[in-house]
């Protein structure tokens, strides 16, 4: 079995996985960074959204052998005591209700307002518009972004 | 308020070994008259509890979390009643799921928004007789009147202006015996209840911590997928695990089945679970990923063993059944027949709506060790001791071997009250000998669900001179129909000829529960129905439902489960807060109000109509479930309610050809985004009426309040399930 070199949280880690392991699996199974989760496995509900060199990324669709070489950040890594201001934001919200797609909310929103501090309400439902929560917490998620970029800008 | 009741019959303390002081209740046993006595206080220990307080003598409290949590915020709300009365810092609360106690307890289920409803009095107490317990310990030590004593925020104080923490006290309150009578708090003096506390898992949800059934893992796990019938209908014939095999990644492939099918020969199917006559093939992987590829590799043959049905067949017999004459009647007020011959005018309607699938965000797992001493089962189900009991007669083990861990649930929706996965991991692990994790991928997940089941309504209202004399509603389902106190919901009790009828469509396409089962579909159409009868009758549709509610007033009838009043109230409250009938040209607005699992809504969505398609601007919505324990979380509850709603009603299109499901996966299958919803603007009654529960009521109204919306924007009656399709808009997947 091939072996790769990840750098995720900036930490390198060496893992045996088959070329076409998705960068999900080898997260979630080889080195037990189970925050990035599953969701449908087809990049469209936007559970397992990941960073890669900065930017939001569906790690079921991207495979091991493509991941080397490049800057990995799970929600694990966005800050070290979860004090990112997006996390800061989802908790003065309390935004999750089941909470199981929120990491990957969190991920989707903290890469875009890097890319867009100042966003208009508009800009911030595009944005979004990628990341199911089957419990709907939309309108949440919304208010937190945009408190997110307040603090943020 | 002083409250007096036999509290040795439920309340048990118990001194720790390690120090401090337990204090529990068989929670749902509390409801019960015939409740045991206490068995001997020296001989308690954690099995003794199935809700309780643990306080340290340093004085942290760690309060135990009894029920399944799948979002519905009860590992939150729950401890903070207990909290509350025991009159502690809700900062010092350190909350813990506890597992499923099936020896000494039952009841440990969510299910049907009860959990805060049912627990409310109990908890209180809990926490309140720990609280007078702490009391009695500090006034014995200070050798005091215990009158002359309180205690707020964990500090004992006297007369004297001395104080004790409660850790200074635990040790010999553990010993005391429990109070025969305690005081609880006026609601007034409330502290935490009413105050909006954020999720106690907040950190660890924002941070990715393992919390989730699929984060669980253990020393020497290996991984399941299992590979179903693709259609229903359908079972094994034959497979080829050759290149399957070969994948490195891949342990083994075994086939399961047996021990379901011997289960269902035994007569001894479980309500929770969905007994299937077919073997599954199970591919045992080092990673999800191999067991996932495995799958992919095997070349199945299936055999069709009944019939391959589709939904338009479906639909044709659900009409006709609605147009028949079998029904088991549900609830007959008056003489309907009576009042239809002697009417001047009846309006009829049908509705009809889809089957659908839960689609939980986290797809349905488990873990299973099955070894000779004990079955260790941890995920997530809503049913833990349904669950026990499947798996204890699928292996033909005493329930005492079976041991079930809770996670936290990516959502449950009713989905995980069926127990399927749980004993098919069970079987899995039994044959193996390992510990392992099954997990279904999203397209199993919507191919072999529990669906909520397809149905139809004729609903028919009888109107002599003007006004209403008769209501005759009939329901048509696949496999299924409404449960027990429905009929008894609003209108039941407002006119004087009322009549409930159901009839039963079976087929092999396995139904269950779906978030507010029945009433989910039921308050769109008669809330759309009403809607078009105020139209007949040419009166306000506010004052339609405010004088039938006059009507209930005026005629108590015992056989009613809502109150006029509350209805009253929340219809009253949401015309007020959504600006009805005042809004900008352009927006149109439509109403509904229902109750169900006991808690009063009305709701107001505002629609624009852009490019011929209706689009949801607002919906205002109105609440009476009482006193609000947590606002935040109340307030999450309900706009998720709503949204989820309104996603469903508009947009959900799913239906069966030859046993196959018309969607497998979000490609297929529109789930409601963000750039969809409006914003729900929510208001609560201001209440001192215990508790309600959330995690339902907020859904089955929003469907017809949006369809009476668009009927005010384009003059179209929408009845048939989801709207945007039937109103022949463009239904392109929105991803």
């Amino acid at each position: 079995m091939p072996t790769f070199n990840l750098k995720i949280n900036d930490k390198t880690h060496t893992v045996e996985a088959d070329a076409d392991t998705p960068l999900l699996w080898v997260l979630r199974d080889k080195i037990n960074l189970v925050g990035t989760k599953f969701g449908c496995g087809i990049g469209q509900c936007g559970a397992c959204t990941v960073h890669v060199d900065g930017n939001a990324m569906r790690s079921c669709l991207l495979q091991v052998s493509q991941a080397e070489g490049m800057e990995i950040t799970t929600i694990e890594g966005l800050s070290e005591h979860g004090t990112h201001p997006v996390q800061e934001a989802w908790k003065a919200i309390d935004v999750p209700q089941c909470g199981y797609c929120q990491a990957g909310q969190i991920m989707t929103a903290s890469a875009f307002l890097n890319e867009n501090p100042n966003p208009s309400n508009e800009d911030i439902r595009n944005a979004m518009n990628g990341n199911i929560c089957r419990c709907a917490s939309y309108n949440s998620i919304e208010e937190a972004v945009k408190l997110a970029s307040k603090k943020i800008s | 308020m002083k409250n007096s009741f036999n509290r040795r019959s439920f309340l048990k303390t118990s001194a720790l070994a390690s120090g401090g002081m337990l204090i529990g209740f068989n929670l749902f046993n509390a409801c019960k008259s015939d409740v045991k006595l206490p068995v001997d206080l020296s001989q308690l220990n954690y099995k003794d509890f199935n809700a309780y307080i643990k306080i340290s003598p340093e004085g942290k409290v760690t309060i135990y979390s009894v029920n399944p949590e799948i979002g519905q915020g009860v590992k939150t709300s729950m401890p903070m009643i207990i909290a509350e009365e025991l009159d502690v810092d809700w900062d010092d609360v350190y909350v813990v799921q506890a597992p499923l106690d099936i020896e000494n307890y039952s009841g440990q289920v969510a299910g049907g928004s009860q959990s805060i409803r049912r627990s409310w009095q109990p908890l209180r107490e809990t926490g309140a007789t720990a609280k007078q317990m702490l009391i009695n310990a500090a006034a014995a030590q200070w050798d005091v009147d215990v009158n002359t004593c309180s205690a707020k925020m964990g500090i004992i104080s006297n007369a004297n202006g001395e104080t004790l923490g409660y850790g200074d006290v635990v040790e010999a309150a553990a010993l005391l015996d429990v109070p025969e009578e305690v005081s609880l708090k006026d609601p007034k003096d409330f502290t935490i209840i009413g105050q909006g506390k954020g999720n106690v898992d907040i950190d660890k949800i924002t941070t990715g911590k393992p919390l989730f059934g699929l984060d669980y893992k253990e020393e020497g796990m290996v991984y399941a997928s299992v590979l179903r019938p693709p259609a229903f209908g359908q079972v094994l014939e034959s497979f080829d695990a050759s290149e399957a095999k070969d994948l490195l990644g891949v342990i083994d492939v075994i086939t399961i089945g047996k021990k379901a099918r011997a289960l269902l020969k035994a007569g001894k199917p479980n309500w929770s679970v969905k007994l299937s006559t077919t073997d599954k093939v199970v591919v045992i992987g080092k990673t999800t990923w191999d067991v996932i590829k495995g799958k992919k590799a095997i070349k199945a043959k299936w055999k069709t063993d009944s019939a391959l049905e589709s939904s338009e067949e479906h639909n044709e017999k659900l009409l006709s059944l609605v147009n028949g004459k079998k029904f088991r009647t549900r609830r007959k007020d008056g003489n309907v027949n009576k009042a239809f011959a002697n009417a001047d005018k009846v309006l009829e309607r049908v509705y009809e709506s889809t089957f659908l699938p839960h689609n939980t965000m986290e797809p349905m797992n488990f873990f299973a060790n099955v070894t000779p001493e004990k079955v260790h089962l941890v995920g997530p189900t809503q049913t833990p001791e349904a669950a026990a009991n499947a798996v204890a007669s699928l292996l033909g083990r005493p329930i005492e071997e079976v041991h079930v861990d809770l996670t936290r649930m990516g959502g449950g929706f009713g989905r995980r009250l069926y127990n399927d996965y749980v004993m098919e991991v069970a079987e899995i692990s039994e044959a193996i000998k390992k510990p392992v994790k099954m997990l279904s991928t999203r397209e199993d997940d919507m191919t072999t669900g529990v669906y909520r089941p397809a149905s139809t309504y004729k609903i028919s209202a009888a109107i002599k001179d003007g006004k209403l004399t008769g209501y005759h509603l009939k329901e048509a389902c696949v496999n299924s129909n409404m449960y027990g106190l429905i009929p008894n919901f609003f209108p039941a009790g407002a006119i004087e000829n009322y009549q409930v009828d159901s009839a039963r469509l079976k087929s092999n396409i396995t139904v269950g529960a779906w978030r507010a089962p029945y009433t989910n579909f039921l308050a769109s159409a008669e809330q759309s129905f009403f809607d078009e009868l105020a139209e007949e009758l040419q009166v306000d549709r506010v004052q339609l439902h405010m004088d039938l509610l006059e009507n209930v007033k005026r005629n108590p009838n015992p056989k009613i489960d809502y109150s006029p009043e509350r209805l009253q109230g929340v219809l009253k409250m949401v015309v007020e807060k959504s600006d009805w009938g005042n809004v900008a040209d352009g927006v149109y607005q439509g109403l509904s109000v229902y109750y169900c699992h006991n808690t009063h809504v009305a709701e107001v969505a505002d629609v624009t109509m852009e490019n011929g398609v209706p689009v949801v601007k607002k919906v205002t919505c109105a609440i009476d479930c009482g006193i609000v324990v947590n606002p935040l979380g109340a307030m999450n509850q309900a706009k998720g309610g709503v949204l989820d709603g309104i996603g469903h009603a508009m947009y959900a299109d799913f239906s069966f050809k030859d046993g196959v499901p018309s969607a497998n996966n979000f490609n297929s299958y529109q789930l409601i985004r963000m750039g969809q919803t409006p914003k729900v603007d929510v208001h609560f009654i201001e209440s001192n009426i215990a508790p309600t529960g959330l995690g339902e009521p907020t859904l089955p109204p929003v469907g017809a309040a949006v369809a009476n919306a668009i009927y005010k924007a384009t003059g179209k009656r929408l009845t048939k399930l989801p709207y945007i399709k039937n109103m022949n808009s463009k239904t392109e997947i929105v991803g």
